[in-house]
């Protein structure tokens, strides 16, 4: 970002800005964990093991912890969810396990199941032996792009086969959004490259970095030279706002911004608008809203075209925002954004209603917002540029990756998962993704014949 | 300090303010804890167990505990002795306390050797405190058993009844005697009681235990110095444990009109009415004091009070034994009444543990349907044996409730039903 108007760094002393991103949902302490632990009914099928994308036995893993059999209950999240570790820090537990938990019925105060699985897998004895064991070598090799939550576990499950993978990765780093793309406060001391070794201690991974598809590999190489491909690349490209002033500096993509936040090791050199607006509903407004604020915006607005009640973002997610002094403007189109080479200073928008077939319509309400920053937060899209100019596989209607109920997409032994194909755009179904794939992949290579694609 | 009036009452002669005391244990070991005791309300205390000097010498490390989920105490065991307090210290506690507090209760818990001589030396003594009476520890099940007293007199009833004649011979005081439950049959000792002339039995004593093994250590806890030994069992656990024995000396013929204090996990206002309306006339407290302090006496007086006003019981005898006529041998239970349980969909929460419980456990009498989401859990009356398990794993009260099925048929018990072959002919 550059430093136009009124964009700074260092508007809050080093300290604060410290405390301000520390770990937002601290450990459970030995006491709660038993207070925790003990409230889990043990349900019979048990609507949380459903709720959650990875099938976690939730209630076997907390009454391992109760027994005081934390490794245990360690091993039972991991087997289901090899990176259980950042889910219990990143899911929106609220919508998900916590949200099915029976406790809600008569208590309103679900189990803490997110607390308990990060209790749980921090509990994992690394004085035992690795909890997976690799099967013999097969001689098949995969090869999957993208190292993030879908390609590790892709990865993972299939070196448990005894398969080898080489997963190619454009960034530096692996951990795809975990790394780059989570609110710091809610994943901190460099947790996914912790549980990314911990990943790779299974063997038969290599993960190769800075090769990205459509640039340094192609789709056709990968196939030609390995027994099966995984995609899971993620969305590379965001939506526009396609307003006047959208060019000027000042308006900022709200996803590149936290990849940058992610990656520095001083906060406080970050450049930070004092007014701030963020176009958006989703937990990537949310997101770049509270981090602003940690990082000493004065005045930050989430605007968004529609009710409050729509938005995208969990009332969790919300709570948050607003509890960091987040202001929220609803029924609020953007019109244009206002300014010259020395930045922005305003954006206005069009106030919207609803008509009388529920359609939203602008008004000729015209409101102003005297801002240094806009953040663009409206959603991320597939780039389908990288699979390359020859065989492709089919999209959806969606623009993403189409593939059938075993993650093959139109192509022979090309597969896909994570956010490139349709889905909540949430890590832990990233996860369930690259499981279910490497299941499919496993059995195609273990047949040897592939199974005809049904699309 | 509230008063409530109805909870006054008399015990083998003895008056006191309400029905609850301390057992004789490490509250009632010397004149501060007693003191705290009765300014926070007890009625009485059965003051820890004298001996003969010298006093035994406890060791390091005495309780052992078993813990619920939740590190709720579930029980706990001592390894503890009688008093290790000079015999003359205590008596004149006991003297000073008893001045002091006229209208409460000091009952002095004896234990010495199994010798005539030994109790005739001791029992002026206690008699001189001004003490209300004496309570004979023929329970305690560790440490002192080894050295010939405690339950090794408890568990051979020719002992105590012989001992309990030379306390009623060389003591005008009324004589208590506690029993231990390790024992095959309460019933015996307390016979033998009966017969040595006690004007009561108090029951029941710990039981004895091991809580747990470290297994770190390998060594029983409460650990000493790496080696453990059994100790005696107390706490809300042995509650149901008590409850039977009490009622077993309450509803033998023999026994019947043998005043009983009730001992043995008593927690709250609850435990206590249950005691009492299974024999006993009052009831001793140890372990839930040791937990929270003396202040509970104020729900164990609050609550027994009101529920009292509720029912229209005016003294804790109108309601004492009312429930021994209703227990009774599994022979005379009707065999033809039936109850099945009903599942309160309102306030089902649907966790499913009725349908885990009944499906792999009991009878297959409860039907899931629905989705999760949806899921709906019935009993199919037919296969419904009325056990009570889906009730009990229920953790929602009320969502399941046992309902009485109206069979038309009249009181049947084994004695007379056809399938017994060796059934009573009318």
């Amino acid at each position: 970002m550059s430093m136009t108007q009124d964009i700074k760094s260092n508007r809050l002393p080093n300290s604060e800005i410290f405390d301000n991103f520390s770990d937002m949902t601290p450990p459970l302490t030995e006491k709660q964990v038993l207070v925790a632990s003990e409230r889990c009914l043990f349900c019979y099928d048990a609507p949380c093991i459903d709720a959650c994308p990875t099938d976690i036995d939730i209630p076997l893993f907390i009454r391992k912890i109760n027994t005081g059999n934390n490794h245990g209950a360690a091993k039972e999240i991991l087997s289901a969810n090899i990176l259980g570790g950042s889910c219990a820090r990143v899911c929106p537990t609220e919508t998900l396990c916590e949200q099915a938990c029976v406790r809600n019925t008569c208590e309103e105060a679900p189990v803490e199941i997110g607390r308990l699985q990060r209790y749980a897998v921090d509990r994992l004895d690394k004085s035992l032996p690795y909890p997976f064991t690799r099967e013999n070598d097969t001689g098949k090799h995969v090869a999957i792009v993208g190292a993030g939550p879908a390609g590790l576990s892709c990865a993972h499950q299939l070196a448990r086969n005894g398969h080898q993978v080489t997963i190619f990765e454009a960034a530096e780093k692996s951990g795809g959004l975990n790394e780059y793309g989570i609110a710091q406060y809610k994943l901190v001391d460099d947790y996914s490259q912790k549980e990314i070794e911990f990943v790779l201690e299974i063997g038969g991974i290599e993960i190769k970095y800075c090769q990205a598809l459509g640039r340094d590999i192609s789709l056709a190489q990968l196939r030609e030279q390995h027994d099966a491909v995984f995609i899971a690349i993620g969305m590379s490209d965001v939506n526009a706002l396609n307003i006047p002033g959208e060019e000027l500096a000042g308006v900022e993509d709200a996803v590149s911004y936290i990849r940058d936040l992610r990656q520095e090791d001083n906060l406080a050199n970050l450049p930070v608008g004092r007014r701030v607006i963020v176009i958006g509903a989703g937990m990537t407004a949310i997101d770049i809203a509270v981090q602003s604020k940690k990082l000493g915006a004065e005045q930050v607005s989430i605007v968004y075209r529609r009710a409050q009640s729509s938005m995208g973002a969990s009332e969790h997610e919300q709570e948050l925002a607003l509890k960091n002094g987040v202001n929220f403007i609803c029924n609020a189109q953007p019109k244009q954004i206002l300014g010259d080479k020395s930045g922005i200073t305003e954006m206005q928008f069009c106030r919207t209603e609803l008509n009388s077939s529920g359609k939203l319509i602008t008004t000729d309400e015209v409101i102003s917002i005297e801002c240094d920053v806009v953040f663009k937060a409206i959603g991320q899209k597939f780039e389908d540029s990288p699979l390359g100019g020859g065989e492709k596989p089919h999209l959806d209607n969606r623009g993403r990756l189409a593939v059938n109920e075993n993650y093959q997409t139109s192509l022979n032994g090309v597969f896909a998962g994570g956010d490139c194909i349709n889905g909540k755009d949430l890590v832990v179904e990233a996860v369930d993704h690259g499981n279910k794939a490497a299941i499919a992949i496993h059995q195609q290579l273990s047949k040897n014949t592939a199974p005809k694609t049904q699309l | 300090m509230k008063k409530n009036a109805n909870l006054a009452c008399e015990f083998i002669g003895i008056k006191s303010i309400n029905p609850f005391w301390l057992a004789s244990a490490p509250p009632t070991d010397k004149a501060y804890n007693v003191i705290r005791a009765f300014e926070a309300g007890w009625g009485g205390v059965v003051w820890k167990t004298l001996g003969e000097d010298p006093a035994p010498i406890n060791v390091s490390s005495r309780y052992g505990v078993h813990y619920g989920q939740n590190r709720q105490v579930v029980g706990f065991n001592n390894i503890e002795l009688i008093t290790d307090r000079p015999l003359q210290i205590n008596l004149d506690e006991i003297t000073q306390v008893k001045k002091d507090w006229p209208d409460r209760v000091i009952i002095v818990s004896l234990m010495v050797p199994c010798e005539e001589e030994a109790w005739k030396n001791i029992l002026p003594l206690v008699e001189a405190t001004g003490a209300d009476g004496i309570e004979l520890n023929f329970g305690c099940p560790h440490g002192m058993p080894e050295r010939g007293m405690g339950a090794a007199v408890g568990q051979v009833p020719e002992y105590i009844e012989m001992v309990t004649r030379w306390c009623k011979q060389y003591c005008s005081l009324p004589v208590i005697v506690k029993l231990t439950p390790n024992i095959t049959d309460v019933r015996k000792p307390a016979e033998a009681a009966w017969r040595g002339g006690a004007d009561a039995v108090s029951l029941i004593n710990t039981i004895n235990s091991i809580t747990s093994v470290n297994l770190e250590t390998m060594s029983p806890e409460p650990s000493v110095d790496g080696k453990g030994t059994h100790g005696g069992y107390c706490g809300s656990a042995v509650k149901p444990i008590a409850l039977s024995m009490v009622s077993e000396i309450a509803r033998n013929p023999e026994t019947a009109t043998l005043p009983i204090s009730g001992i043995g996990g008593i927690s709250n206002w609850r435990d206590a009415a249950e005691f009492i309306s299974l024999g006993a006339s009052n009831v001793q407290v140890c372990t839930a004091a040791m937990l929270y302090g003396f202040k509970i006496i104020d729900d164990l007086c609050d609550g027994l009070s009101d529920w009292m006003e509720k029912k229209g019981y005016q003294n804790i005898s109108d309601f004492s034994r009312m429930a021994i006529p209703n227990t009774t041998d599994w022979k005379h239970l009707n065999m033809n009444y039936k109850r099945i349980a009903h599942i309160n969909q309102d306030a089902c929460i649907q966790c499913g543990r009725c349908f885990a419980a009944c499906e792999d456990t009991s009878h297959q009498a409860i039907l899931k349907t629905g989705d999760i989401g949806n899921r709906e859990y019935t009993v199919i009356d037919e296969e419904c044996v009325g056990c009570n398990l889906c009730e009990i794993t229920c953790p929602e009260p009320n969502a399941i409730v046992m309902k009485d099925i109206d069979t038309g048929q009249p009181h049947l018990s084994w004695l007379h039903h056809p399938a017994n072959p060796y059934r009573e002919k009318p």
